[in-house]
């Protein structure tokens, strides 16, 4: 019988230094949210509109912007980018998108620039080295569990940022939700919530979490977190890889700045 | 529909055509309702016959919306049946147990939600009401609830234990938690969009779903593509199968607490993700997918055959290691016996009813893309244990790998996408072995183009119904272990 620990041992380390490095985040060639150009876009082309299906982009009245732009809405799918003959949708790698307030994935002219130092502490210092997830499928695709499931793989190797799954609400600081919130599993989720011993934290993953995404509304379908409980992180995708979680659980933990401002990926530490 | 004979049936000609379909071997793959125009509805049975042989399709329409039950003469429908029954409002007479299946009880619909009747966009009123359950009765005989909300990263059910000490009388699997309503979300859009909806019913089977609702638009409007589209489909078809079957092995490996065992099916299944994003720039083989072939061609990257071959080294190593282990072993033979009868008469599909004696690939036996031209061994197994659903998940991982390096070894250039004109009213089927087993769409186009119906059938939703009867009567300890064997997926399910 073959012996597992000699087995893995000879296959030496598999993890990643990142984020402390910046390399090797496993997400080469993933296609994150679009990139906005305001300058580039055309008066009377709707193309990108008439293609969202989420609803992520739509038109503005008497505006020198012609578009609303919400990634919060975005699932990534890239049809606005095929479609835009003049290029003011970008395909980028911005995947990390999470943020702490709901309007700052909405795209806005001004760049407001992180204020450094006056960052708002969510987490008080207490949790600042370990977290503790209770995950909640509100109705998902299965997309983000298998994300989430991947962050234990020996590549992200999730614990080595003091960062763990519990099966029980009572352990939890952060209640995870995926999903859209349907009308069978609002009450688990709420009971869920309630079990959590305060403080606590929540956070919107993916794209149905946040807005409900592709299947919102309908006649049993959510529209995400919103109103249903209070969300201390946004984060879009469809689904977020694990880098873009990972990057949302430091975040959390002020661990990690937040790059994205009114809808702008926030480049110039990285490149 | 291409494909697919058609046939009109009298509701009382139903039940004589289903029996004499199962006397000549056929089965029943899909049932569902759409209401043509918006008026009086219509109920379609999707049957296949022999291998090769085309689909057979009955189309019936009801009379008040009462139907006769075909579920006693075979149950794999049953299901469809109180979907149905739930959804569409299709009264079905002598069906055995006709409660409802997708709605939680304490919903109250205003009208069916997929009749035209239902007001668009209201979320249905619900109080939460005691779901139907069993009476198991006798003494110290306890009941376990189990979810919706369980440990660890899990989609969402509930299980319902009825147990006495370590054995289990009676479990019954309480789904639809999360029914989202997805086949009435692609009403009324284009068809080129829907495949955006259509990539989200089932994350981890995105490809699959993308490639059979394709198909089934490209069936509807008569769109031939050009061979370097079925080409890339077979190839990534292969790929999803790939990482699905590593997941696989790593869950079964974790619930036999084979703890670098797990770790080592998890990381293959992430290093075949990586190479799908490089290929395609999505981890879950996304946003590459439309009717008429491709959204741009793939990015076959120059390390790309030396990737795959370490891979593939890898991979045997890790299932070799697999097959000697005997703790590993000791827990899945004879853990979870499906019979043949039963995979049969309920409808099992894909790895679950090759495990089981039952010999039905559509790859090979409704060829589509280019399978028609690729050789295909499809494992089958008589024992229809856990190890069973193994040995033939560890023999597909095999031939998918073989497959992809004969495809590689012979690339298709040229265009990788056709136009196409929709066709008012075209109807279209379209099917794919998924990693789970056989998928299906069918779709309807209205007099603009538009989508009037689609109707998914998941392998998860066949798959679940099966499951119960392998854990009716056996052991706790073995039961988290039984469930990994079955490979299901909640999302494809509930929609």
């Amino acid at each position: 019988m073959p012996i597992w620990t000699l087995f893995g041992l000879s296959r030496g380390t598999a993890t990643t230094d990142w984020p402390a490095d910046l390399q090797n985040d496993g997400q080469q060639n993933v296609f994150g949210m679009p990139r906005y150009h305001p300058e580039k876009c055309e008066t009377g082309c709707k193309e990108c509109v008439a293609v969202c299906l989420p609803g992520a982009l739509s038109l503005k009245q008497d505006d020198e912007v012609r578009l609303n732009v919400d990634y919060g809405r975005c699932v990534a799918c890239q049809l606005c980018v095929e479609v835009c003959p003049t290029g003011a949708m970008e395909a980028t790698n911005d995947w990390a998108f999470a943020v702490h307030e709901r309007d700052d994935l909405r795209w806005k002219q001004a760049l407001r620039s992180p204020e450094a130092g006056k960052l708002k502490s969510r987490v008080e210092g207490a949790f600042k080295r370990s977290l503790h997830i209770r995950h909640v499928d509100a109705g998902s695709c299965n997309g983000c569990e298998s994300e989430l499931q991947a962050l234990n793989n020996p590549f992200y190797n999730l614990h080595r940022l003091g960062i763990f799954f519990t099966p029980s609400p009572r352990f939890a600081d952060v209640l995870l939700v995926t999903g859209t919130v349907t009308y069978a599993m609002r009450d688990a989720l709420l009971a869920t919530y309630d079990a959590m011993p305060a403080p606590k934290w929540v956070m919107a993953m993916g794209t149905c979490a946040v807005s409900g995404g592709i299947a919102a509304g309908g006649y049993s379908s959510g529209h995400g977190l919103d109103g249903v409980l209070p969300v201390d992180v946004w984060l879009p995708g469809c689904p977020p890889n694990p880098a873009a979680i990972i990057h949302a659980l430091l975040m959390l933990l002020e661990r990690a700045p937040q790059r994205v401002h009114n809808g702008q990926m926030d480049t110039s530490r990285y490149e | 529909m291409k494909g697919v004979e058609e046939i009109q049936l009298a509701s009382t000609e139903l039940q004589p055509a289903c029996e004499a379909l199962l006397r000549a071997g056929g089965r029943m793959q899909m049932v569902w309702s759409w209401f043509p125009d918006g008026r009086d509805m219509e109920v379609c049975y999707l049957a296949s016959r022999q291998p090769r042989e085309s689909f057979v399709l009955w189309r019936s329409r009801s009379e008040n919306g009462v139907l006769p039950s075909l579920t006693r003469i075979t149950p794999a429908i049953s299901w469809h049946e109180r979907e149905m029954s739930d959804l569409c409002g299709v009264r079905f007479q002598g069906h055995p147990k006709l409660n409802p299946l997708i709605l939680h009880a304490g919903t109250q619909p205003v009208a069916p939600p997929l009749s035209p009747r239902y007001p668009k966009d209201t979320p249905l009123p619900f109080v939460r009401q005691p779901a139907h359950v069993p009476k198991v009765v006798g003494p110290d005989i306890q009941e376990l609830p189990f979810g919706p909300v369980r440990a660890g990263v899990m989609e969402s059910a509930q299980f319902l234990f009825f147990y006495l000490g370590e054995h289990i009388l009676h479990y019954q699997p309480r789904l639809f938690f999360k029914h989202r309503g997805m086949e009435k979300r692609f009403e009324g859009l284009e068809p080129a969009l829907g495949v955006v909806l259509a990539e989200r019913v089932s994350g981890v089977g995105s490809f699959a779903h993308a490639l059979a609702y394709c198909q089934a638009i490209e069936s509807a409007c008569d769109c031939v593509i050009p061979p370097r589209a079925e080409w890339v489909r077979t190839l990534l078809a292969e790929f999803e199968r790939l990482y699905n079957h590593l997941h696989y092995f790593g869950h079964l490996a974790d619930t036999t607490t084979l703890k670098v065992g797990h770790a080592e099916g998890m990381l293959l299944e992430e290093r075949v993700k990586q190479i799908s994003a490089r290929l395609c720039g999505s981890r879950f083989l996304r946003n590459l997918l439309q009717p008429g072939g491709l959204r741009h061609d793939l990015n076959t990257y120059t390390a790309l055959s030396d990737d795959l071959q370490k891979l593939h080294q890898d991979i045997r190593r890790y299932l070799e290691q697999l097959s000697r282990t005997s703790s590993y072993l000791d827990r899945l033979i004879t853990t979870g016996i499906l019979n043949r009868q039963i995979a049969l008469d309920q409808g099992a599909t894909g790895p679950i009813e090759r495990a089981s004696g039952l010999d039905y690939d559509l790859r090979r036996d409704h060829p589509y893309a280019a399978y028609g031209s690729v050789q295909l061994q499809v494992p089958v197994r008589e024992i229809g244990d856990a190890n069973a659903r193994a040995e033939i998940r560890a023999a597909e991982i095999e031939t998918s790998l073989a497959m992809i390096q004969r495809l590689l070894a012979n690339v298709q250039h040229g265009a990788f996408c056709a136009s196409y004109q929709t066709v008012p009213n075209g109807q279209g089927l379209g099917w794919c072995e998924s990693p789970r087993g056989a998928l299906f769409y069918a779709v309807h186009l209205d007099s603009n183009g538009r989508l009037a119906r689609v109707k998914v059938r998941s392998p998860s939703f066949s798959n679940w119904r099966i499951f119960q009867y392998t854990v009716h009567d056996s052991n706790m300890m073995d039961y988290a272990i039984n469930e990994a064997s079955f490979g299901l997926t909640i999302a494809g399910c509930d929609r």
